[in-house]
């Protein structure tokens, strides 16, 4: 079943063309990754999902229903947890909860037990009683989680959910991601992080508010862009790390290189052999070599889809 | 249609409670306003700073001094020795008026019948100059009919023609009587715009705005249930504002208070409309506040509050029946002032009333539930 379906969707600010043509499916249960740079138009396309804006042109179903005819019949479906924590700081954690409770038309014990179990969820319990306002960066992502969830959304659009948040706080959070999607809710999820874009079931990159590719993370990892017919990615180990990379960029087999992390990235000519790499490099006085094939990550895949279309731009 | 209404009304009932101070400055800024303006704004003339140069001395002299302060526009604070005295004391702002009784005024009342008494007057206040001329002018008159009278006896002494104004309503012509009822309405439009205006672009600021707005709250909803404690706390002022008109500046209500403060609701309905659209425009407070001005002014100037509206011209007049103000105003003299009934008022009472539904369904339309 789609979830989520997208058809050109587009979106300008006067001049300023926020989002392409963008055309995606989501399926129920689905955990779907956006990705992108600062300003592509991630924000844009979950505010457009969410009816808070209009789009220019195309148009987009959420749970089979038009944003542009209905977009008050999708409002009961979503829930949404926007960049920027947007509950009452002025209102008790309990208060938000009950206010947005009662909007969605819960009322009376069932707004009581409902609240009372998401707070449970999320870690809030004991918690009622504080001002928004005052709860640190994690507890009030939480806390607007705890919002977007509290009326049994069937699809959720989460804006940055885990920015600015401590590694184990992040883990939790998405542990409850996974448990919100096995009991068939539908996430929709930007993020900057590539560790969280490998967990989604799907991911999709958008750049210059085009959508550059779109799939799960296995199928874009074989694309044939990615991985060009007559070349191989290896992994390499040295020290000093720098002067490496400096001696392999202008290697002749190499076609690309970078640093991640400890090591270096390399795409390079199938011909070039481990042994190859290790003698050029020892020459120069490089210690401590090792050399690995590897799969290219997500993170390769947008870096080279990226510069493909950099490429095609100009 | 409304859905939500309560939800949001009570969520606001909360916020508004969680500010104490915020809500002492609503209730407490107005009548603030009202006491410094109302005591402020007074175009009552009486003891004008006065200083006297008499060269004479003799009784005729003493005789027309008195017959000045006893008018009590004037009151003789100085007694200067010079002409160039005289003049200076006018120049320092220290006096607003010079009385210059000549040396020979008495000698010249005896020979010849006639004598002058120069009066100096700062033009500077035209209000007060003027009341000055006409004082003046009505002493030299009655001080030259009394000698007139005692030298050629009437039997009857009567004046050919007498003209004698009658006040029917504001007998004292106090101007507090005046500018009270319309210093009210223009503080309830102030208070009343800029607070909803704000409630609602304060949430577009926060990104508040942008959760309700995914919710399957009604526009309609959203905005009456924000509006209705604004329409309360509102309403409490207006009550508080009329019991500072009646006890402290002692303006007796001659008509039926509960007309007033039904008219006083339809007034403030009519705010709150406006500060609604204000907000359905704003993106920010900056931008809201200037848009609440751009309504105010015209409310404090082409209503009639400072100026009759009679003397406007055309155009101006035109503007001035857009403004909600301007019926209120009206209503709230008619009724205050000259015990005016819903026979006189209706008129301005329907024009308010179709206002306010104008408003609050243009602001209801306009507010889409998109954000850009
Ligand atoms: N209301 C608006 N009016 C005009 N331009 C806008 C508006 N909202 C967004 N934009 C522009 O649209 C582009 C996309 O913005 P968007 O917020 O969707 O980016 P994003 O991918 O969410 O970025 P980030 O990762 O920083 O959150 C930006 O250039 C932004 O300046
Ligand atoms: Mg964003």
């Amino acid at each position: 079943m789609t979830a989520i379906l997208l058809q050109e969707l587009t979106k300008r600010f006067g001049t300023l063309t926020a989002v392409n043509s963008v055309s995606l499916e989501v399926n129920e249960g689905e955990i779907y990754g956006f990705l992108g740079p600062n300003g592509s138009g991630k924000s844009t396309v979950i505010k457009l999902l969410c009816g808070l804006l209009e789009p220019t042109s195309g148009t987009a179903w959420i749970a089979g229903k038009n944003v542009r005819q209905d977009p008050e019949a999708i409002r009961e479906q979503i829930g949404y947890m926007s960049q920027r924590f947007s509950l009452y700081e002025d209102l008790t954690v309990e208060e938000n909860l009950h206010f947005f409770g009662s909007i969605y038309g819960l009322s009376g014990r069932l707004l009581q037990n409902r609240s009372r179990e998401v707070m449970q969820l999320l870690d809030l319990s004991g918690r009622g009683r504080q001002l928004a306002g005052t709860l640190s960066g994690g507890l009030k992502q939480r806390l607007a989680l705890a919002g977007a969830i509290l009326h049994q959304p069937r699809i959720m659009f989460l804006d940055e959910p885990t920015a600015g948040i401590d590694p184990v706080a992040r883990r939790e959070l998405w542990d409850l991601f996974f448990h919100f999607s096995s009991q068939g809710i539908t996430l929709f999820v930007t993020t900057h992080y590539m560790d969280e874009a490998e967990r989604c079931t799907s991911v999709g990159y958008i750049y210059l508010s085009q959508l550059i590719a779109t799939g799960e993370p296995e199928g874009l990892k074989k694309l044939p862009e990615v991985n060009p017919s007559g070349t191989r990615r290896l992994e390499i180990n040295c020290h000093p790390i720098t002067q490496a990379l400096r001696i392999l960029r202008t290697a002749p087999y190499v076609r690309d290189a970078t640093i991640f992390g400890q090591a270096i990235h390399l795409l390079a000519d199938a011909s070039a052999s481990e042994s190859d790499i290790e003698r050029d490099l020892q020459i120069q006085g490089v210690t401590s070599i090792l050399v690995r094939p590897i799969e290219p990550s997500l993170e390769d895949v947008f870096v080279l889809l990226t510069r493909r279309q950099e490429a095609a731009r100009v | 249609m409304f859905r939500g209404i309560f939800s949001v009304l009570y969520k606001e009932t909360i916020q508004i409670r969680r500010d104490p101070f915020t809500l002492f400055l609503i209730l407490a800024l107005p009548l603030f306003q009202l006491l410094m303006f109302g005591y402020a704004i007074n175009t009552n003339v009486r003891n004008i700073r006065t200083a006297v140069y008499n060269l004479d001395h003799r009784r005729a002299s003493r005789e027309i001094i008195d017959a000045f302060t006893n008018t009590e526009y004037f009151q003789i604070v100085r007694w200067a020795q010079s002409d160039q005295e005289l003049n200076d004391l006018i120049v320092a702002g220290e006096v607003k008026i010079g009385i210059k009784i000549p040396a020979d005024y008495t000698d010249n009342l005896l020979k010849w019948g006639r004598a002058t008494v120069l009066v100096l007057i700062d033009g500077s206040d035209s209000s007060i100059a003027s009341q000055a001329v006409a004082v003046s002018n009505s002493v030299g008159l009655s001080q030259s009919l009394r000698r007139l009278l005692e030298q050629h006896p009437v039997p009857e002494p009567a004046l050919a023609v007498e003209v004698r104004p009658k006040m029917l309503f504001n007998p004292d012509m106090r101007s507090a009587n005046f500018m009270v009822p319309g210093l009210i309405a223009i503080i309830l439009q102030i208070i009343t715009t800029f607070l909803t205006a704000f409630s609602i672009v304060r949430e577009r600021e926060r990104g508040t705005l942008e959760q309700l707005l995914v919710t399957p709250v009604r526009p309609a909803g959203l905005m009456l249930g924000k509006l209705a404690p604004y329409c309360v706390i509102a309403f409490l002022e207006t009550c508080g504002v009329l019991v500072v008109m009646r006890w402290i500046f002692d303006v007796p209500i001659q008509g039926n208070l509960l007309l007033l403060l039904a008219v006083a609701v339809l007034f403030l309905l009519t705010a709150l409309g406006i500060g609604l659209l204000i907000s359905t425009r704003a993106q920010n407070q900056v931008q809201a506040m200037q848009m609440a001005y751009f309504v105010i002014l015209p409310s404090i100037l082409l209503s009639g509050f400072v100026f009759p509206r009679e003397s406007m011209p055309a155009v101006m007049q035109w503007v001035g029946y857009l403004i909600p103000a301007s019926y209120f105003i009206e209503v709230m003299r008619g009724i205050v002032l000259r015990g005016a009934g819903w026979l006189e008022l209706w008129e301005n009472i329907a024009a308010l009333a179709l206002m306010g539904f104008l408003f609050l369904t243009v602001s209801a339309l306009r507010f889409r539930k998109t954000l850009g």
